[in-house]
Formats: structure tokens, C-alpha cells, sequence
């Protein structure tokens, strides 16, 4: 058993009710575990929602995390999807400086990323970006802080490979 | 299932849903938000309400209610304040998995978030501390809650189940209609034991050289205290129980080693220590009863867990063989296992454990000092054994006096022994007792307690006029918050920072103003007739202020960060 912390993407299905949420995060804050990030939206069925959490712990950690998940009423079913392969994705929307100076520059590096450029204004563009965490990370990095304006990330959201589901 | 095609009022739909579940009591407290509801209770006599003098007793008696006989305890608490104050029962009831059902008022679904008088947002305030809650927003929802909260209350692991009703939804109407079965697709709590892993615990048991059975607060509240009797006895192996579980083996047996923990007996931790092989039952390894974790795992053994709920499994220490379900269905498939298998045992290795085990025995951990002077507090507690037959129910509050109680009163039975273990909530002595006495009408109720303790719900000897409810207060007066004292003389140089009661009332006196009868006790040749004098008085409530030895701590003792086997005696000093 690993004792260092690692991340894990952690989804489950709940009761789409008022309230649902806050007993999710309220379990996280009272049991001191950590939360990277936090989406939640109704599904194709409206009574579920799904939630995606990337956390971080130890096995240990993490294992006390599923069990205290499924011991909450509201929830249906917990996936840890680092027990198998998963696709990961979030989305970023950036808002940049492009100044007649920064403006091919900045088209140059939206290209790279596979970004898009879904705002056009005088002295900015708006930028979509999807990827994982890390590619959102690298796009930020790679562009010099003064040109950044705005940043919104949705947290990730995460579904696992071939036949993983997560349905009831 | 009960049908009507007559539209009523939500709140006597409430008043029918708590029929159908069979309630006999409801303890509660009027307000704004419940007056419907109290205009329904009114209107009925199938449950008796009880009317506390304080929300927080209200909780605390239906808790008690249920820890002694295993029922749902029903409160009923205002909106606003009356949640607020009943948040400190919930959590009591919540920390020793009570399975409890409270039904708080709210302001009409209209006014919600408006800061309406009295309005809280109960919900949120309570959501920490209940096995889970709902706000009803609708009328025709009622009833369908109400059956979803005494099922999710009562099953699996069990605990408080709150239900907030805005004042309008009790005034609207609709059909009553009391549905029979409860189906959560989301709720579905494990009962039966993996046999395969059952068989393997069996194995490790039986093969074990020092085996060891650590039971906890599961085992009563499971109420498989005759099958975790049965097989430590065709076993023949010894066992400790926590705080919570006392009662669930009986004391006097041989095979008992007597609480286990923070002060627990000196052969119930070296045991806990040194054995090979633990059998923990329904117990969740906390802090008060292993001490320093990684001190308890520095001796190596195997370690078997039967626990209902899987998030009390390796969440402090690493089990070997985790075993989900229910403890009585667990026990009885491996007393079944035992029968037809008739598994060979390591006699020789069992014989020297116990001998072993004997030898630890003998430093005779809870001897006392006794005076003539004065009254010790653990002579107190040896004699209400003595004078009850060891037969009475015990409640406690929180302190000095509740690790007595534990000690020296040698639970024979489950569900006698009422305390709050998990929570340590100082106030619930009183209230509990009278939850032990509604409903057990005719039995002898001792509510063990301190003068800090005893302050914290003074006002219920009111409660306890009205009903005429016969307990026999027993109060170790030593005129400091004796828990708060000790640690202060061993961690803090005796500097009694705020733990001396200074001004205490006259509790004779107190205890006559409501109409009971009130005794001082101050020398320690009064003891023993005193207390047969005052449950001789079956019909009356009796107030005992015990003044005891001042300077008397608890032992063993382990100080915070300590492991199991570093316990402080009595004879160290």
C-alpha cells in the first residue's frame, strides 16, 4: 500500500436532489480530504446527477473516501476511475491580450494547443480550450502572464475507456 | 398499508405515519412551526407526547428510548432555536449510531430564505450529524418520507434520521396513504457476512495462540449479544469490550477482561497488545480505546473485523479480514461454522494465553484506597451494584463519574448501560434516564453523574415531576470537573485552570423544590443505607448528592499519545 498521496478522478451517480451537493463537499471539508476540483450535472436521466472529483490521498486515503461516498444516502454508485484506464478531459476558456503585436502570436499558440478562438474584440480574443489538466496547465504556462486576462476552468470530467460504465 | 380517500391535513398525515410505525412515545417541545402538529397531537392518544423542559432533553430522552430497547426514538423539535438546541442530541445520537427519527418545523416553504422569525436552515445545520435528512416540500410527500426515514434510521448501520416540514405543508391536504414497503435504489446496506471470509476468520481464530475478542457498541446495538456469548464460549477464548459495548458479554463472566482503553483494566490492554490473533466485533478502533496507533501496531497480529458498516473497516489500523455485515448474522454463521466443523483448537498455546492472561489479571488494576473519611467514588458505584442487584439500568453523563459507572458496575446484559461514548455529551445523564424509565416503567433507573455534568439539564427534574418518573439520581459531587482536573494535576502541573464549581446550589433543597426528595450523603458508613433507602422509595425520584473524595482520579490510565501497554496504575503513585 502506497502511503504518498496520488491523484485520483473520482465519479459516482447520485440523487439529482437540492442539497445533494453540499452533502458531497461537506463530507470532503469535514473529513479534511482534499478536492482538486469538483463538476456536477444532471444526466441523460434527469433524477441522476454525475459528479466528477479529482482528489488527492493515499490508498488508504482514497479508500476511505469511496466508502464514505457510498455511505452517503443520495449515492447510487462510486467509480474510482484510477482502477482502470480513463479518459480525462476539461475545458478552459481564456481570455488574452491581442494587441496588434501579440495578435499572430497569439493565433500561433491557440493552433498548437488545438485551441479555438471563440471571441474577437478589439484588444482580445477569447480562447476554448479542451484537454487535460495538464495540457490546460502547459497552454497557460506557455503564454507570457501579462497577456492573460481571464481564466476559467470547469474542472475535470472523466469517463472510463471501452466497457467501463457507469450507469444503474 | 393504510388508505383513505379523505383529504386531512399534513400534519395529522404525520400523526398517522408515526401510528403506522407503532411510536409510543414522542418527546418533543411546541413552537410556531409545529403548532399544527401539536393541534394533531391533540386530537390523538395513541402516543403520549412528553413534554421536556429543553429541546436538547427532548433528543436525548428519545435517544435513550432507543438505546434500551432497540426501537426508534421519535423527537419533535420547533423551527429555528428549536433545531439549534436539539443539534447537540442529534449529534450524540448520530457519533453512537442511534437510530433516532426528528421531525423539526420550518417556516412556510414561502418564506424560506427570507430570514422568517425563527427560521434556520436546519437542514444545512444538522447535515454533518444525521445519517441523512430531508426538507418536505410537499404535502403528498409526508408520508413517503416519514417511512423512508424510520427505514433508513433503523437499517444497516443505524443513526438520526431528521425530516424538516415547513408549518404551511402540515395546514395543506391530501389522501393519507402509509406506503408498505421502502425501496432506495441508492440505500442498499450489506446484512449478510462473506462466507468465504467467515471461514477464513474461523480459521485464524482457532488456529491462533493468543487469541483475543474485542467487542464494541455493534453488538448491542445489533443485539447479538447471545451469539458473541456462545462463541466465546465454545472458543474459550477471552474477550474486552469498549465503553460502548459493555453489557454486551457479561462482566461477571471469567472470561472477561473488563473495559479496554483510556481506562481501561490493566489485562484487557496487555491483551489488547499482545494477542496474535483480535476478533474485533461491531468496535471501530478509535482513539480512546487503541491509544497511539502506531504504538498498537508496532506488536504484530492478525487482525479480523465484523463491522456492518465498511467505512469503519481499515480506517484507523489495516484489517486483515474485513467481514461486512450484520454482527448477529455474522456470529450466528460462524457459531453454525463451529458446530458442524468442530474445528481443532491450539489448546496448549490457548492454556498458557490464559494463564498468561490470569497473571496480568492478578495487579488487581481497579483496587481502590478506601477511607473513613471519605466517600471514594468507586465505593459508591461497587454499592449500587450491590443494592440493584446489578440489575438496574445506568445512564451517565460524561466524566470522572461515567469511567467509574463503566468500571464498577459490571454490566451483565446489553442495553443497561446508557452513556454517551462517541460524542462525550456532558448533560445527557438526566434526559437519558428518563428515556431508560418511560420506557421501562418498572424498573430501577440510576442516572450515575457529577455536579458539572448534572447542571447541564438541571431543568428536566421538572420533567421528571410531571411524569412522576421514580429515578434515582446518584451524583459523585467531588466539587471540581474531576476529568478536567485530572489531566490538569498530570498535564498541566495542577494548575486548575476554570474546573472548580464554585457557588453549586444546595441540591437537597433544589431537588425539593421540584417536588422530589433530596438526600446528602457525606460520610462513607451512610453509603450503602442510603441508597437502599432511596430505592426502597420505588415511586419517588430521588436526588443523591454523594459528597466524595475531592483528589480521587481514574485508573489506568493512558495518557494522550500513549500506547496500549504504558498505562498509569494506581499503584505507581
Amino acid at each position: 500500500m502506497t502511503t504518498h498521496a496520488t491523484r485520483h478522478i473520482i465519479s459516482l451517480l447520485m440523487e439529482n436532489e437540492s442539497g445533494a451537493l453540499s452533502r458531497v463537499a461537506g463530507l470532503f471539508s469535514a473529513r479534511g480530504y482534499n478536492i482538486e476540483s469538483l463538476t456536477v450535472a444532471a444526466t441523460e436521466d434527469p433524477t441522476l446527477s454525475r459528479m466528477t472529483i479529482v482528489t488527492s490521498g493515499s490508498e488508504a486515503v482514497i479508500e476511505q473516501i469511496i466508502k464514505q461516498l457510498n455511505k452517503l444516502v443520495d449515492v447510487v454508485k462510486v467509480l474510482d476511475l484510477n482502477d482502470g484506464k480513463f479518459i480525462e478531459r476539461e475545458l478552459m476558456l481564456v481570455k488574452v491580450k491581442a494587441t496588434s503585436a501579440f495578435r499572430d502570436e497569439m493565433k500561433r499558440m491557440c493552433d498548437i494547443f488545438r485551441g479555438r478562438i471563440i471571441d474577437v474584440a478589439d484588444g482580445s480574443f477569447t480562447i476554448e480550450l479542451t484537454g487535460s489538466g495538464n495540457k490546460l496547465d502547459a497552454f497557460i504556462e506557455s503564454l507570457d502572464k501579462a497577456a492573460i486576462l481571464e481564466t476559467v476552468r470547469t474542472g475535470a470530467s472523466g469517463i472510463g475507456r471501452g466497457d467501463r460504465i457507469l450507469k444503474i | 398499508m393504510e388508505q383513505s380517500t379523505k383529504k386531512i391535513t399534513g400534519a395529522e398525515i404525520l400523526i398517522r405515519c408515526l401510528h403506522e410505525e407503532n411510536v409510543e412515545f414522542v418527546f418533543g417541545y411546541p413552537g410556531g412551526a409545529v403548532l399544527h402538529i401539536y393541534d394533531a397531537i391533540f386530537h390523538q392518544d395513541k402516543f403520549k407526547h412528553i413534554l421536556v423542559r429543553h429541546e436538547q432533553a427532548a433528543l436525548h430522552a428519545a435517544d435513550a428510548y432507543s438505546r434500551s430497547t432497540g426501537k426508534v426514538g421519535v423527537a419533535l423539535v420547533t423551527s429555528g432555536p428549536g433545531a439549534t438546541n436539539a443539534v447537540t442530541g442529534i449529534a450524540t445520537a448520530y457519533m453512537d449510531s442511534i437510530p433516532m427519527v426528528i421531525i423539526s418545523g420550518q417556516v412556510p416553504t414561502y418564506a424560506i430564505g427570507e430570514d422568517a422569525f425563527q427560521e434556520c436552515d436546519t437542514v444545512g445545520i444538522t447535515r454533518p450529524c444525521v445519517k441523512h435528512n430531508f426538507l418536505v416540500k410537499d404535502v403528498k410527500d409526508i408520508a413517503s418520507t416519514i417511512k423512508k426515514a424510520f427505514y433508513v434510521a433503523a437499517s444497516g448501520r443505524p443513526g438520526p434520521v431528521l425530516v424538516d416540514i415547513p408549518k404551511d405543508i402540515t395546514a395543506d391536504t391530501c389522501e393519507f396513504d402509509y406506503p408498505a414497503t421502502v425501496h432506495l435504489r441508492s440505500y442498499n446496506p450489506v446484512t449478510k457476512g462473506h462466507l468465504g471470509q467467515i471461514k477464513k476468520a474461523l480459521k485464524l481464530l482457532t488456529e491462533a495462540k493468543r487469541p483475543m475478542v474485542y467487542s464494541g457498541g455493534g453488538v448491542v446495538l445489533g443485539d447479538a449479544s447471545a451469539h458473541l456469548i456462545k462463541l466465546v464460549q465454545s472458543l474459550g477464548i477471552p474477550i474486552t469490550s469498549t465503553l460502548m459495548g459493555l453489557g454486551g458479554f457479561p462482566a461477571s463472566d471469567a472470561k472477561f477482561l473488563g473495559m479496554l482503553g483510556m481506562h481501561g483494566t490493566y489485562e484487557a490492554n496487555m491483551a489488547m497488545q499482545e494477542c496474535d490473533v483480535l476478533l474485533a466485533v461491531g468496535a471501530r478502533f478509535d482513539d480512546r480505546v487503541i491509544g497511539n496507533t502506531k504504538h498498537f501496531l508496532s506488536h504484530p497480529r492478525t487482525i479480523i473485523h465484523i463491522d456492518i458498516d465498511p467505512s469503519s473497516i481499515s480506517k484507523r489500523v489495516k484489517i486483515d479480514v474485513p467481514i461486512v455485515g450484520d454482527v448477529k448474522s455474522v456470529l450466528a454463521d460462524m457459531n453454525e461454522l463451529i458446530a458442524t466443523e468442530k474445528p481443532a483448537q491450539n489448546n496448549s498455546a490457548l492454556a498458557a494465553w490464559l494463564q498468561q492472561i490470569e497473571a496480568w489479571r492478578g495487579k488487581k488494576c481497579l483496587n481502590f484506597a478506601q477511607s473513613s473519611e471519605f466517600i471514594k467514588p468507586q465505593y459508591v458505584i461497587q454499592k449500587l451494584h450491590e443494592v440493584t442487584k446489578g440489575d438496574a439500568f445506568v445512564t451517565s453523563d460524561v466524566g470522572q463519574h461515567q469511567m467509574w459507572a463503566a468500571q464498577y458496575y459490571n454490566f451483565d446484559k446489553p442495553r443497561r448501560w446508557i452513556n454517551s461514548g462517541g460524542l462525550g455529551t456532558m448533560g445527557v445523564g438526566l434526559p437519558y434516564a428518563m428515556g431508560v424509565q418511560f420506557a421501562y416503567p418498572d424498573a430501577q433507573v440510576a442516572c450515575v453523574t457529577g455536579e458539572g455534568s448534572i447542571q447541564m439539564n438541571i431543568q428536566e427534574l421538572s420533567t421528571c415531576a410531571q411524569y412522576h418518573l421514580p429515578i434515582k439520581v446518584i451524583m459523585l459531587n467531588n466539587r471540581y470537573l474531576g476529568m478536567v482536573r485530572q489531566w490538569q494535576e498530570f498535564f498541566y502541573e495542577n494548575r486548575y485552570s476554570e474546573s472548580y464549581m464554585d457557588s453549586l446550589p444546595n441540591f437537597v433543597k433544589l431537588a425539593e423544590a421540584y417536588g422530589h426528595v433530596g438526600m446528602q450523603i457525606t460520610k462513607p458508613e451512610d453509603v450503602e443505607g442510603a441508597l437502599k433507602e432511596a430505592f426502597a422509595m420505588k415511586s419517588r425520584f430521588v436526588f443523591m448528592d454523594f459528597i466524595t473524595d475531592q483528589k480521587e482520579n481514574v485508573f489506568p490510565m493512558i495518557q494522550n499519545g500513549k500506547g496500549l501497554s504504558e498505562m498509569i496504575l494506581a499503584e505507581d503513585l
